[in-house]
């Protein structure tokens, strides 16, 4: 054991904008910065790695100082949402690109799956791009001769392997590449989120396959993903970054919880203004959380979720009215209607309601929601579309168990019965 | 963490590196990369055609006819006691080996972005692969010479007799190959931020052939050109090699060891500069490409 990776004050700088004369005359600048023996003049200058902030300077440090170190046999999760550079962080290890600043020094050869498949030739069969591929990524030839049965044997493509790979349906594809992939054997293996490819039974045998390349063989692993189960379930820590930086470092359960509570600061909550208003109708307010837990939690399927909406009805007939919410999956599908016109009648000034979704009704994914507000049954006075989008989170489950997710969008626990 | 550990890393990743930065042994690891990529080249270019590698001898011998027609039938160039289509064929058979390692090559970064993006070799086995791979169809094309040479020799009686010099014929092939990479991995590297060299190397490439002595020979330069011109086309590297092979196969134009000898030094040198400068652009092209 020891220290395997070190990365110190790793930066990565990008320009922003188009590559034309403007690049041309910083490049001369640079270029006459660096005869006189300066520093490069545009290393002080670059905006922090915010994307939806306004552009006010010409460069954007993708990377900001980072700092970690990596145990020999350790398998670390990077998690982050889109654009935090986690990506960059990737290049640069896997020696794509080079940083800006800062020195990684390593004691192992690092090998990387950025992309499962990277280089197959359409044309070749499909032993042909085990060879290829293999090289690609690293391997001499005579380690892919000596697992070749293997490799074609994890892909489960015997039939087809000497057919061109063009003729190959995807998920064919995506299995023969992950099997090579699979059968490298660096000191270190970065992976950028190959799991969200094939089916149930072969992302079964992926993530055993991971585990094992891990677990029993020591190898020390850089997983990228956005599956928190998948990180969860592989990953012994994990850091988080966050426009460019790492923002928290910590045991795995530490980092994704911490990092699915900065998410639902986004999502669960949300307070309207008078944009929000009509002459019948005014939206305070509209929050999703667990029954019991605090609205700044991740929310969790197996657990009851807890739909409050507080609105004022100025008219002097409620009624009238009453609220319909329409449920939408993350593909704009909706999926049902439901109302409070059985049970809740609404009043005059604030109504605060709550709705109820049982244990595992939902399953993880991300849900949108739209309201309406009916008069008299017939007629909508007030139509708001994705109103407020919230996620529902797996609780993490057991090792080795399915990482994906299971198909459709709710999750229910039937009652079962053995017929004696 | 004592300084021992320190020293024990088994590379680094960093900014700063190294002017010259050959990288021999890291090549020579991925050479069954290398092998495997010349393959997919040979294997996979002409897959679905009829005709296949018949196209290899269809382009030089339809370019040698149009070159005897314009420059020998038509404009009169002497081509000293050697028939005009044999010569033509000569010239361009040894052009196109040196055109397509140069314009394969100066296309590497480019056309193999995405690969590049996502995996790391060293990225000259690219080039390298190119240039290898590009031998078969030279030596096709070769072959079709050589049967041309032996139907001019026996069936029309011409006394057309090989130069003791053929020996050197390896090493003209090599230098070839170094020049024409060489120049394509500097172009390569240039094209990567902009892309304005690569709209001239379209062209310059084709134009290049008429001052490289190809469809014609040396002498006839000298005597009808203006001097700065002649100078241009003598001092021309591609030149030397396209009289030299030439000179060795047909026994005409002129051969010096000194122009060997300079030749030698010039396509070194290129490559050189091609391979120091290619592998300064490979850290990061992907950033500007």
């Amino acid at each position: 054991m020891g220290v395997i990776l070190k990365i110190e004050n790793i930066s990565k700088q990008y320009r922003l904008g188009m590559v034309g004369t403007g690049t041309l005359s910083h490049d001369l600048n640079r270029f006459w910065a660096k005869i006189r023996g300066k520093e490069d003049p545009y290393l002080k200058v670059g905006a922090v790695n915010n994307r939806t902030a306004k552009a006010t300077e010409e460069y954007v440090w993708a990377l900001q100082d980072i700092n970690f170190e990596v145990q020999e046999g350790e398998v670390l999760g990077i998690i982050g949402k889109n654009g935090a550079g986690k990506s960059t962080l990737l290049k640069i290890l896997s020696r794509v690109t080079s940083p800006t600043t800062g020195t990684i020094k390593t004691k192992g050869r690092i090998a990387s799956l950025l992309e499962v498949g990277t280089g197959f030739h359409p044309e070749l069969t499909g032993k042909e791009n085990i060879y290829l591929n293999g090289a690609i990524l690293g391997m001499t030839k005579a380690e892919i001769i000596s697992k070749i049965d293997e490799i074609v044997e994890f892909s489960g493509c015997e039939l087809y392997i000497d057919t061109p790979v063009k003729r190959y349906s995807s998920g064919m594809r995506v299995r023969l590449a992950f099997a090579v992939a699979a059968h490298l054997e660096p000191d270190i293996l970065v992976i950028d989120e190959v799991l969200a490819v094939g089916d149930a039974e072969f992302q079964k045998k992926a993530i055993g396959k991971m585990q094992d390349i891990s677990r029993s063989d020591g190898r020390t692993v850089l997983f990228v993903s956005h599956n928190m189960a998948a990180v969860k379930s592989l990953c012994t820590r994990a850091i988080v970054l966050e426009d460019g930086k790492i923002e928290f470092e910590g045991s795995t359960d530490e980092v994704v919880s911490h990092y699915l509570k900065g998410g639902a600061k986004l999502f669960n909550t949300k307070e309207f203004d008078e944009n929000f208003e009509n002459e019948i109708f005014k939206l305070e307010q509209i929050s999703v959380n667990n029954s019991g837990k605090e609205i700044l939690e991740p929310i969790i399927e197996s657990e009851e979720i807890e739909l409050t909406t507080s609105f004022r009805i100025k008219s002097t007939n409620p009624e009238k009215y009453h609220i319909t919410y329409h449920l939408i999956n993350e593909l704009g599908e909706p999926m049902f209607s439901f109302s409070n016109t059985q049970n809740v009648p609404l009043q005059t000034g604030l109504n605060s309601l709550c709705c109820y979704f049982p244990k595992g009704f939902l399953q993880s994914g991300q849900y949108f929601l739209s309201l309406l507000v009916i008069e008299n049954k017939k007629k909508a006075v007030f139509v708001e579309r994705d109103i407020l989008s919230f996620v529902v989170v797996d609780a993490g489950r057991e090792l080795g168990v399915y990482m994906g997710r299971e198909p459709g969008y709710i999750r229910p626990n039937f009652n079962w019965k053995r017929r004696s | 963490m004592s300084i021992k550990e320190d020293e024990t890393w088994l590379y680094e990743i960093s900014a700063k590196h190294k002017l010259i930065d050959l990288n021999f042994k890291e090549i020579w690891r991925y050479r069954d990369l290398l092998i495997l990529f010349v393959k997919r080249d040979i294997v996979t270019v002409y897959k679905q055609t009829i005709l296949g590698p018949l196209w290899y001898l269809i382009q030089p011998l339809f370019t040698s006819i149009i070159f005897t027609l314009v420059f020998n039938n038509l404009g009169n160039i002497q081509t000293g006691g050697v028939p005009p289509f044999l010569f033509n064929l000569a010239g361009i058979t040894a052009w196109n080996y040196f055109k397509v390692c140069l314009t394969g090559s100066s296309n590497t970064f480019r056309a193999n972005a995405g690969l590049f993006g996502k995996v790391y070799f060293p990225r000259v086995i690219m080039p390298l692969s190119i240039t290898i791979s590009n031998l078969l169809k030279f030596g096709i094309q070769l072959f079709i010479f050589i049967g041309f040479y032996m139907y001019y020799y026996f069936a029309k009686g011409f006394d057309l007799g090989f130069n003791n010099t053929l020996i050197l014929f390896p090493i003209y092939v090599m230098m070839m190959a170094l020049l024409g990479l060489g120049l394509g991995m500097i172009i390569s590297s240039f094209t990567t931020k902009y892309r304005d060299l690569k709209v001239l190397v379209g062209f310059a490439v084709s134009l290049l052939m008429y001052l490289s002595a190809v469809p014609y020979p040396l002498a006839e330069a000298q005597n009808k050109f203006p001097d700065y011109a002649f100078q241009f086309v003598k001092y021309n590297p591609v030149t030397q090699i396209i009289e030299g092979f030439r000179y060795m196969l047909l026994n005409t134009g002129s051969f010096s060891w000194t122009s060997v000898g300079y030749t030698l030094v010039v396509c070194f040198v290129t490559f050189l500069i091609g391979l120091i400068i290619f592998n300064k652009t490979e850290k990061s092209f992907i950033d500007t490409v």
